[in-house]
């Protein structure tokens, strides 16, 4: 992997610290005017997620990370791994538990979402910022309800459970943002 | 491509104004207005500074280095009975660039004959004020500003002392260096943050370790350069010293400069002969400044980024 000088280093380039992968977040160059440059660096830990600050000496270098991010197809879950594939390769990839984490309540299968590699294994997934799901079970609807404000909760097909208007009910399509685990609207029936 | 500016119009006009103010402040006050080259033949030895190198042209013998401070050809006016005198001037240092730096920025620097580096730091008082309007402003010693911030005494600490303060607060992985390397530290990541909401401080009378071009005497026991650097609501604005006009002593500096520059694996730079030779005919006991002009319209404007203050940034050249 590529080498990076603390000058180099920009939001989103990913390098080795301490062993692990880490993405830079934020670089700030301190410099008295007469003395020693330093760059402040803001990094997440991508195995464990940790966001943190470090000081270098300006101009030391860093290892890069052999760390991808790539646009894959979800393909299944066999009740240990998750599979995803390439889909101009269609190489296939596992990912487990530890990388998926919370992400499989926004999986859907033939859905696109950002599978971020590590030495050519999944570290992490990431789904689209918006997916569409069928209520699987909530409270009947109210009928011509739609005026009237007030939620009740309803649980989708991979398990998330979102707030949703009164007037849905059960078997409808709903369109989320995965960010904020927010309900957006009706899809359209297609 | 982006061939758009970095700064906005009223920016630019925010520029040309704030320069005019500072030529009628030192109209006002007879001092001359100079310029000099860009270009010199020798590069600048101090150790934390790296200069732009031109390598190619028929008119060039040999390398030269863009300035990265007009203070060695404004030294040898001085020597030759110039008086007071000022420049507005572009300048450059390599590897330099962040919310705070670029590449190429615009100083403005000035000399006072007969003044020490006390009625320097008043008139750059005034000067600041001038331009920003009036704001509090406070003295104080490096030795004093680290004992009330940080309860250490920068002249005695050990270098341990340091590291561990240093280790305590913040994240430095394996980062390691001399006792210079970590008053720096403590200064910009620890101190620097604090003097936020003060308004103009005055840091003087630095370790003579730090006192780059400034004259070295003795207070209590201790070797102090006659050097300050002035903060602004906590952005390092000026640097002035009570010159050192010993040309013996220049070049022992220079000397020192390049001998840290190779034990630390950078080049070792050419020393200014023409500067040696002024001093040696005789440069008059005097104090200058070096303040950043851009810094100076970020502070007027409000920008926290210098690139809203450049018409172009390093980016869009």
């Amino acid at each position: 992997m590529a080498n990076y000088s603390t000058n180099e280093l920009r939001s989103g380039i990913k390098v080795m610290l301490d062993g692990e992968p880490c993405s830079i977040l934020d670089n700030e160059f301190v410099k008295p005017g007469k003395g020693q440059a330093f760059n402040r660096v803001k990094l997440r830990n991508l195995n464990s997620g940790r966001v943190w600050e470090r000081t270098f000496k300006s101009g030391e270098s860093l290892e890069g990370a052999d760390v991808m991010d790539r646009t894959m197809e979800y393909l299944y879950n066999d009740g240990e791994f998750w599979y995803f594939m390439e889909p101009d390769t269609f190489e296939q990839y596992q990912a487990d538990e530890k990388a998926v984490g919370d992400t499989y309540l926004w999986l859907k299968e033939q859905e696109r979402c950002e599978v971020t590699l590590y030495n050519d294994s999944p570290l992490s997934v990431a789904p689209p910022n918006f997916v569409e799901l069928e209520i699987t079970e909530t409270d009947p609807g109210l009928k011509g309800d739609t005026a009237q404000g007030g939620s009740k909760p309803a649980t989708l097909s991979t398990g998330a459970v979102v707030k949703v208007p009164l007037f849905l009910s059960q078997g409808e399509i709903i369109r989320v943002d995965t960010r904020t685990g927010e309900y957006q609207g009706r899809a359209s029936k297609s | 491509m982006n061939w758009q500016p970095s700064a906005n119009l009223p920016m630019l006009r925010a520029r040309a104004a704030l320069l005019d103010s500072i030529r009628e402040f030192f109209a006002a006050r007879h001092v001359l207005e100079v310029e000099t080259p860009l270009l010199c033949s020798a590069g600048v030895t101090d150790p934390a500074i790296e200069p732009l190198i031109v390598e190619r042209g028929s008119s060039l013998h040999s390398p030269h280095y863009l300035q990265t401070s007009p203070e060695y050809a404004m030294k040898r006016l001085l020597a030759a009975g110039s008086g007071p005198i000022y420049q507005l001037t572009k300048a450059f240092r390599d590897g330099e660039a962040g919310v705070r730096h670029n590449p190429e920025f615009t100083l403005l620097e000035w000399y006072r004959p007969d003044h020490d580096y006390h009625q320097l730091m008043r008139e750059v008082a005034e000067l600041v004020c001038s331009c920003l309007g009036e704001k509090p402003v406070q003295y104080i010693t490096y030795r004093d500003l680290f004992l009330a911030e940080l309860g250490l005494d920068p002249l005695t600490a050990s270098l341990a002392n340091l590291r561990l303060r240093a280790q305590q607060e913040l994240d430095l992985g394996s980062l390691d260096g001399d006792k210079d390397l970590w008053l720096d530290l403590l200064m910009s990541h620890l101190i620097e943050p604090r003097l936020a909401a003060r308004g103009l401080c005055f840091v003087y009378d630095y370790p003579a370790s730090q006192a780059a071009l400034s004259s070295i005497v003795e207070k209590d026991g201790q070797l102090l350069g006659q050097r300050f650097e002035l903060y602004v609501d906590g952005l390092e604005l000026a640097n002035g010293y009570s010159e050192l006009t010993d040309s013996a002593e220049q070049r022992r500096r220079f000397q020192e400069d390049n001998t840290r520059r190779r034990d630390t694996g950078l080049d070792e730079k050419p020393m200014d002969e023409r500067l040696l030779a002024a001093l040696e005919a005789g440069m008059p006991q005097c104090s200058g400044v070096a303040l950043g002009f851009d810094r100076l319209l970020m502070l007027l404007t409000g920008s926290e980024d210098i690139r809203q203050v450049l018409a172009f940034d390093w980016a869009r050249i």
